[in-house]
């Protein structure tokens, strides 16, 4: 069994860990996937000297979010005794959480609750919730 | 975000503190005499570039262009038609790999060259263009629109695949790189001589074309606003924002602009659809009278031929194709396949040319700003008979202005925004040409660059403050410098583009590269 855990970085984050722990720690084999998304549209407009170094920034983002989200939380449950490994990857965060659950074959997808709020998430709605109506497996939402 | 509005306030008020006295002195040093001697100096260069084909009033380098971009047509046979479509299912993003997700997409790199060259030319040059070769100028500015996407194809898969790709993972390219490398694998001699030859030309480019000349048109449409006053002061204002952006790396205002551009793109076709709209009835007999114009010339100066000329080198001035200076733009694309960035760039004459020159032509015509004479259906002449006399007597981005304001009022308004911002995108993008070229000749480095950031903000107030005629008409014959020697160079390379191309397409049609699912 395969669960696909979204981090995004924020306390919050731990909330859904705790819960994958248990979750798992109930199932005889359980391999566990976290994933951080990095928000990114390849439709956006750039400087030509952003483009030029856009190739450094991707491995300086993912580097980032290796050390600071997944490693920290790779580490966390393995300690705990489960199998887990990390996944870091651009693009829209709901659509991309549930393209890698897709394909990897996860039986569900668990997140936090947005934490973003106010006018952002008026205009263009939280990724959790996207995430929530779209996804192509069951999503469970941690709060 | 507050550390970021520091260094930039602090930035500002050193450049504000600091300017005025050069700006002052470059305008006191630039006298009459300055412009003499250089007019004097560089005119020669200028002349050759400009000079018309003996018998004619037909410059050979519009020609030159154009005979390239037929050539590449022919020898790639009509690569921009056979692969149109597969052109925007790159640019959708149907071929690129979701593990190469965060790299700059083929979209990306399309808008960030479109940028540079959609702009004043597509505005204020397709009215001088139909102003004075009449609505059949628009029929020759689209087919050479449409060859000239077989010279941005060519340039631009060699862009790709020659570049330098550094340790960091930063990436510089262009002609002068393919050029180098290029004649170095063919074994041709004097690819050194020739990348230098076009470094140098667009350094010039950059600082001209690129910088005065659009400093200078934008201070023009600002004092059609608010009235008349001294240049040097849109152009320290103008120099600060753009030392904030590249020197200050104050990234949000280039983000901003790179954003707002696009949709100035938009509203400016937007409200040309409109104007058509309105004007439906006209649409049929606007394309009659382009058709019978490019063919008849409907009485203006030169005929068919004035038409002609002047649709030719309306394209060739406002797409850039052939020139070289969308190869640097095009070329931090990551791809595997270099040919897919020459498919995606050969949009660029489409959607430039094409589609927003023609926007600004039809509205021209179907406006009824051109006066025709009721008797014969050909079109007056003004009195000094060189351009077709128009309602109100406007010519250049005034007659744009108000063939646009006749349908939308307020419209005018929109368009002098569009204006300055358009010439503050294409400033930044040639800022980063020059300095690609700079590099290339100096090498890279913190200092050197600084040093050419400078000078190109030195070059903006210059541009605003003064009518340099002799130095705009240099900086415009740089551009097309880079022309000559880029095209002379793509006919020994396109050999390496079309065994790219046969592989490409036999790989496509077998089905080794596919669409990824998403």
């Amino acid at each position: 069994m395969k669960l696909v855990i979204g981090l995004d970085g924020q306390s919050s984050g731990e909330k859904a860990l705790e819960f994958a722990t248990q979750l798992a720690a109930n199932m005889e084999t359980c391999e566990l996937i976290v994933v951080y998304v990095i928000e990114w549209s390849p439709f956006s407009f750039q400087t030509a000297e952003e483009n030029a170094q856009r190739h450094k920034r991707r491995e300086e983002e993912i580097s980032i979010a290796t050390d600071r989200v997944l490693t920290p939380a790779v580490e966390t449950l393995t300690k705990a005794g489960l199998s887990a490994r990390a996944i870091v990857r651009h693009g829209d965060v709901a659509d991309t959480i549930d393209a890698i659950a897709h394909k990897e074959g996860a039986s569900q997808i668990i997140i936090a609750r947005s934490s973003a709020g106010g006018f952002s998430k008026r205009i263009f709605g939280s990724s959790t919730a996207n995430l929530v109506m779209n996804a192509r497996v069951p999503v469970t939402v941690v709060v | 975000m507050s550390n970021i509005y520091r260094v930039f306030f602090t930035v500002a008020a050193f450049f504000a503190a600091s300017l005025p006295a050069a700006a002052q002195e470059a305008v006191l040093t630039m006298d009459e005499k300055v412009n003499a001697a250089f007019s004097s100096a560089t005119g020669w260069f200028v002349n050759g570039i400009f000079m018309s084909i003996p018998g004619t009033n037909f410059p050979w380098i519009v020609m030159w262009l154009v005979i390239g971009a037929t050539v590449f047509t022919i020898y790639f046979a009509a690569v921009q038609f056979r692969f149109f479509g597969h052109a925007i299912a790159l640019v959708k993003g149907d071929y690129s790999d979701p593990d190469d997700a965060g790299e700059v997409s083929h979209f990306q790199a399309l808008a960030t060259a479109l940028s540079g060259t959609v702009g004043l030319g597509n505005i204020a040059g397709v009215a001088v263009a139909v102003g004075i070769g009449g609505p059949g100028a628009t029929f020759w500015m689209i087919l050479a629109g449409l060859l000239g996407m077989a010279s941005k194809f060519t340039e631009c898969t060699l862009g790709v695949k020659y570049r330098n790709e550094y340790p960091d993972g930063s990436v510089s390219g262009g002609p002068m790189y393919y050029i180098a490398k290029g004649f170095n694998e063919l074994g041709l001699p004097g690819g050194k001589i020739l990348a230098v030859m076009f470094s140098i030309f667009c350094i010039l480019g950059a600082l001209g074309g690129g910088n005065m000349f659009q400093a200078n048109q934008a201070h023009a449409q600002i004092t059609q606003i608010t009235g008349d006053f001294p240049g040097w002061i849109t152009g320290i204002i103008f120099a600060t924002i753009v030392f904030a952006v590249i020197v200050g790396g104050i990234k949000s205002i280039a983000k901003v602009t790179e954003k707002i551009v696009p949709l100035m793109g938009i509203l400016y076709v937007g409200a040309a659809l409109i104007v058509l709209i309105v004007n439906y009835n006209l649409i049929g007999w606007a394309f009659g009278q382009i058709f019978a114009g490019a063919f008849t010339g409907l009485g203006v100066a030169g005929g068919m031929v004035g038409a002609l000329i002047q649709g030719f080198k309306r394209a060739a001035f406002s797409n850039e194709a052939g020139v070289g200076s969308a190869a640097i733009a095009h070329s931090a694309v990551k791809t595997k396949e270099p040919i897919t960035e020459g498919f995606v760039s050969l949009l660029e004459p489409l959607i430039d040319t094409v589609v927003v020159c023609t926007m600004t032509a039809l509205v021209i015509v179907i406006s009824q700003q051109l006066i025709i004479d009721p008797n014969t259906g050909n079109y007056v002449l003004n009195e000094a008979g060189t351009a077709i006399a128009t309602v109100g007597d406007t010519s250049g981005v005034a007659l744009t202005s108000a063939a646009f304001g006749s349908a939308i009022s307020w419209f005018p308004y929109v368009l002098a925004i569009a204006v300055i911002l358009f010439a503050f995108s294409t400033m930044i993008s040639w800022s980063y040409y020059g300095l690609k070229a700079w590099t290339y000749l100096f090498g890279e480095g913190k200092t050197k660059e600084l040093v050419f950031k400078i000078i190109f903000c030195i070059f903006i107030v210059i541009g605003a403050a003064a009518s340099l005629g002799p130095v705009i008409d240099f900086s415009d014959a740089a551009i097309f410098a880079m022309a000559v020697v880029n095209i002379f160079c793509l006919y020994f390379l396109m050999k390496i583009v079309r065994r790219e191309l046969v592989s490409y397409s036999a790989r496509l049609k077998s089905g080794e590269i596919r669409k990824f699912t998403h």
